[in-house]
């Protein structure tokens, strides 16, 4: 089950889904590329995201991901960052992996 | 395997021992899984028509990656298939496996690509994730000192054996309304949380030697937490797999199959009465052919040779060197105050490896402290392991005379915690640093609060407590029957917390009271931290935690915990 996030107003939106053979977070990017990093990610506006999930659609036709969604994201100089934490541990990982994050409460910061 | 003679000791405790017919049957079930992945892989299957096959061999995609849960059935493993786990953990994951709840050990990095050979890797131990995911009978739960327990009076492994053979792969309750778990005990405590289950069993043995069950149905927790009843106090031993037979069949054709969430005996149960569950059990077990699935003694007593006792040493029940040791070392002697059990044998004991070193990540284990552990269960432990439902490993029968070397080896291990029992005996799921249905995370939490009461000697003085959090209401860690427990909501993308006080999973057991509105995640640890300071300040003499919030209630708890809000 993957949570849906609704467009709402203006807020710029990334497409993002599973790769299909080793089951990892990836972001569509431009020219349809999917990274595993969100900076790489395309970013489209709401009326533009209905292009980035026809192609995630594509792209999961041919086997290469797994029920892609948009995600909901602020810009920030380091790149786009998800509104909800669910999508913000799918981009830096299990947090428990990374002690310094944890203690420096950064995720804790973020969820702010 | 080839591996069960090359390291296990000649003589191991009782473990269940597949024969050519079973082997064969896992590697026809690889072949036929890894078929499905090339077909997914190579597009003929759609994820639509590729999951439920997956899910029916334990492979879930959860956040990060595919996660793979193997059973371990009844939570006992051979050294050689601990260390079978440390060799899938190196090759196919990052190193380390996750033990649950359920007993069972979970992979969270697997690739789909190499998921068949992992699984063929498990197979060449005996080992397999059949009916870990779906809407069958799981693997059934029972004590992690079965067997050994000074309490005991019949062995479970014995008819949890049985269970797992009559549920796999039934051909009537593949397709349940939703999952179905048992759980059976066979002690006078029950460390199996029988009334938390959809059929909870307590086996007794009478006077003249016979052995009955008590039946419990209609327990769990999920969204609607409701305790099991008991709904037959003594059924014999011969009618225990027809009468199950008859509960499954009510339930596989009267529960809800619309709604996911009203779909578990529970909500049958609730919603027909027990008066009138019983009554549909009691005429569809009137009208099943009995016979045919009456358990003969010649069969219980072939699986109970599976299980014969290792050969035990006679030795005296007090222990001289044991005694010296826990004299001349005061950590050790912490140590075998709360991570041990005491055994139905003289001179042995049963000893408790924490997997919740202070900071560290509930129920985790690298493959190293894998290989090392079934090490140490084969010098000490007749080459057996048990997982524990929370999350600690078990080596069942070790001399109390040895107890102090086998120490003295986990401690450079980082498994040496002496703190089974206390707070930080925290127990968690994967929450949402891993799984794909979480609200909020959970092992950081536990390892907050963890780190908050680092020093034993305070949480010695704060005495037993258990605590539960589980990352969304599946309650895969139990939160409602943690003495303290913790829930993770999603509150507008963000993550919070609601805390419920006073549950039990044991003989008294009981649903937690919601203390009032979920706090955030920065707030967590210092709401645990007021409800301790209430209780260490209104305790009695002699109250555990759990005493004393039965005689006060919620109300002093909830006063210091919104008092300053
Ligand atoms: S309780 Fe929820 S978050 Fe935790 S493992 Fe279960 S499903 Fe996942």
């Amino acid at each position: 089950m993957q949570a849906k996030v609704k467009a709402r107003g203006t807020q710029p939106l990334v497409v993002t889904a599973n790769r299909l053979r080793d089951g990892r977070v990836v972001w569509l990017g431009g020219g349809g590329i999917w990274s595993e990093r969100v900076g790489d990610a395309a970013i489209f506006d709401g009326a533009g995201v209905a292009a980035g999930l026809s192609a995630a659609a594509q792209a999961e036709a041919e086997q290469i991901v797994v029920a892609p969604y948009e995600v909901e994201v602020t810009l920030k100089p380091g790149g786009p960052e998800p509104l909800r934490m669910r999508e913000r541990v799918r981009v830096v990982g299990p947090s428990v992996l990374a002690p310094s994050v944890l203690a420096a409460g950064m995720l804790a910061e973020a969820a702010e | 395997m080839d591996g069960l003679d090359r390291t296990a000791p000649q003589v191991t405790a009782g473990i269940y021992k597949y024969d050519a017919y079973d082997r064969q049957f896992l590697r026809d079930r690889v072949a036929e899984f890894r078929g499905q992945v090339d077909r997914r892989l190579a597009g003929a299957l759609s994820e639509d028509e590729f999951k439920p096959l997956r899910l029916m061999n334990g492979l879930y995609l959860q956040l990060h990656a595919y996660m793979l849960r193997c059973a371990v059935p009844y939570g006992v493993l051979s050294s050689d298939q601990m260390r079978q786990f440390a060799v899938v953990a190196r090759r196919f994951d990052r190193g380390y496996g996750h033990f649950t709840t359920r007993q069972n050990i979970q992979f969270n990095w697997i690739k789909l690509e190499e998921a068949a050979d992992a699984i063929a890797t498990l197979a060449d131990a005996d080992l397999h994730a059949i009916q870990t995911s779906g809407n069958c009978i799981r693997n059934v739960t029972t004590d992690e000192y079965a067997g050994a327990a000074f309490d005991e009076s019949v062995d479970p492994r014995v008819y949890a054996e049985i269970l797992r053979q009559w549920s796999t792969l039934h051909p009537e309750f593949s397709f349940l309304p939703r999952k179905f778990k048992i759980a059976i005990t066979g002690a006078a405590r029950d460390r199996a949380a029988i009334q938390l289950h959809d059929i909870g069993l307590a086996a007794r043995r009478d006077a003249s030697g016979a052995v009955s069950f008590e039946v419990w149905v209609g327990g769990g927790m999920g969204r609607t937490p409701i305790l099991a009843y008991r709904i037959r106090e003594r059924l014999p031993e011969a009618e225990t797999i027809a009468y199950l037979e008859a509960i499954l069949r009510v339930y596989n054709a009267l529960g809800g199959r619309e709604n996911i969430h009203k779909a578990r005996i529970k909500i049958l149960v609730r919603d027909v009465g027990q008066a009138r569950f019983t009554e549909l059990v009691e005429q569809e077990y009137a009208r099943l052919p009995r016979e045919r699935y009456r358990l003969e003694p010649e069969v219980v007593a072939a699986i109970q040779a599976h299980f014969a006792p290792p050969p035990f040493a006679v030795l005296p029940q007090a222990d001289a060197a044991l005694a010296a040791a826990c004299d001349g070392d005061a950590e050790f002697a912490a140590w075998v105050g709360r991570n041990t059990h005491p055994h139905k044998v003289a001179g042995y004991i049963s000893a408790v490896i924490s997997l919740k070193p202070i900071g560290g990540i509930p129920g985790d284990c690298s493959a190293a402290q894998m290989d090392a552990i079934a090490d140490l269960a084969d010098r000490y432990a007749f080459g057996e392991v048990r997982v524990s439902h929370v999350q600690n490993l078990v080596l069942a029968h070790v001399r109390k005379d040895e107890l102090y070397a086998l120490w003295q080896a986990l401690r450079p291990l980082g498994l040496a915690t002496g703190n089974v029992g206390l707070l930080s005996d925290i127990i968690a799921c994967p929450g949402l640093d891993y799984c794909a249905l979480a609200n909020a995370r959970a092992i950081p939490v536990a390892q907050l609060i963890a780190e908050r009461f680092a020093d034993l000697h305070r949480q010695h003085d704060i005495g037993s407590v258990y605590i539960n959090i589980s990352g969304c209401i599946n309650a895969c860690a139990h939160h409602h029957v943690g003495h303290i427990g913790i829930l993770g909501v999603d509150r507008k993308g963000e993550e919070y917390y609601q805390i419920t006080l006073g549950g039990s999973a044991t003989n008294d057991a009981r649903i937690g009271d919601i203390v009032g509105p979920s706090f955030a995640y920065d707030q967590v640890t210092d709401a645990v931290e007021t409800i301790l300071r209430s209780y260490l300040a209104i305790r009695q003499a002699g109250e555990l935690f759990i005493d004393t919030y039965r005689r006060t209630g919620l109300a002093p708890f909830k006063e210091a915990l919104y008092a300053t809000a």
